[in-house]
């Protein structure tokens, strides 16, 4: 009888090209000067960012481009406390979904520079930038978000974006 | 594929799953004897032997029994020829994916037949494993390289 085999090693290895298409790539070129860029739709007057283009209620092109403020709420969270291969932060961190002033579309931020017991829903936050000569064209510019001192926003203003 | 316009960007994105998983004791024993050479099948229901072996019967889902060896040649049952290899496939020349009954066996194998061109493949030939210089093998499927056509060195 031959020795058994107990262990299998079965990499995987996906190799793609990303395409960001033309509103996700002046979305990205937004970030590398430290701007939100976002789309309004011309039907309903939503603002989305990031933008993909068009409105997934109206179907329609959005073409008239927004800039939005470096100033957001915290529409919901979580606070990550578990550890897995290839974390990049340390934990305990803070993920949120975050609502941008004047947009109609949340996305994913990372909140830091407050205890994580402290994040709550509807707390105003700031985008904080790596230093502009490190900006590019890539979320990471957008080193994370951080309280910027303003009373908590009312559930009603963001309700709509958890 | 088109390129895509000048104020697109466009940016490599690579993604690694290192898997790594327990085989347990029967794909265990399958894989410990591709490293001496040598391919295990399982008896199941009814004496049909499964290759490449399961804990259970696949039809039954009865326990298998005693582990035993097959071919080392066989049938080829069906195949697909791959004119153009990807880098992480077996063999990096034109070659036929091909499910293999080997002899002894009553499941089909899946592994690749280096057959040289799409003309030299047919449905019912019979074909014998290369397996790699012992040094290479690693209790893996593909401490056989690829299957031959019968009689091809």
């Amino acid at each position: 009888m031959s020795e058994i085999v107990s262990i299998l090693e079965t990499p995987i290895h996906i190799d793609y090209h990303f395409t960001a298409g033309l509103a996700q790539s002046r979305f990205l070129k937004g970030i590398a000067e430290g701007r939100f860029l976002g789309q309004r739709c011309p039907v309903c007057g939503k603002v989305y960012v990031p933008p993909r283009g068009s409105c997934p209620t109206d179907g329609v092109p959005t073409t008239d481009e927004v800039e939005l403020s470096n100033t957001g709420t915290v529409t919901t969270y979580c606070v990550v406390n578990v550890p897995f291969q290839g974390q990049s932060i340390e934990i305990p961190y803070i993920c949120a979904q975050i609502l941008l002033d004047g947009a109609n579309l949340a996305f994913m931020g990372l909140i830091q520079e407050v205890p994580a017991d402290q994040v709550r829903m509807g707390m105003r936050v700031e985008a904080v930038w790596v230093p502009p000569a490190e900006l590019g064209p890539t979320m990471a510019s957008v080193k994370h978000f951080r309280p910027n001192g303003e009373p908590d926003a009312e559930y009603e203003t963001f309700k709509e974006y958890l | 594929m088109a390129e895509p316009a000048d104020d697109v960007l466009r940016a490599p994105h690579f993604l690694d799953y290192t898997y790594t998983r327990s085989v347990g004791p029967v794909i265990g024993a399958f894989l410990g004897a591709l490293r001496e050479g040598r391919i295990l099948g399982v008896r199941g229901t009814a004496g049909r032997v499964v290759v490449p072996p399961t804990e259970y019967d696949p039809i039954t889902s009865e326990a298998t029994g005693e582990l035993v060896e097959v071919g080392p040649g066989g049938v080829v049952t069906t195949w697909a020829w791959a004119e153009h290899p990807q880098p992480d496939q077996p063999l990096d020349r034109p070659f036929a994916w091909a499910l293999i009954t080997l002899d002894g066996a009553n499941t089909a194998l899946l592994h690749v037949v280096d057959a040289g061109s799409a003309n030299a493949m047919a449905s019912g030939m019979r074909v014998q494993p290369r397996f790699r210089p012992e040094d290479d093998r690693r209790g893996h499927l593909l401490d056989i390289e690829c299957f031959v056509p019968e009689g091809a060195s």
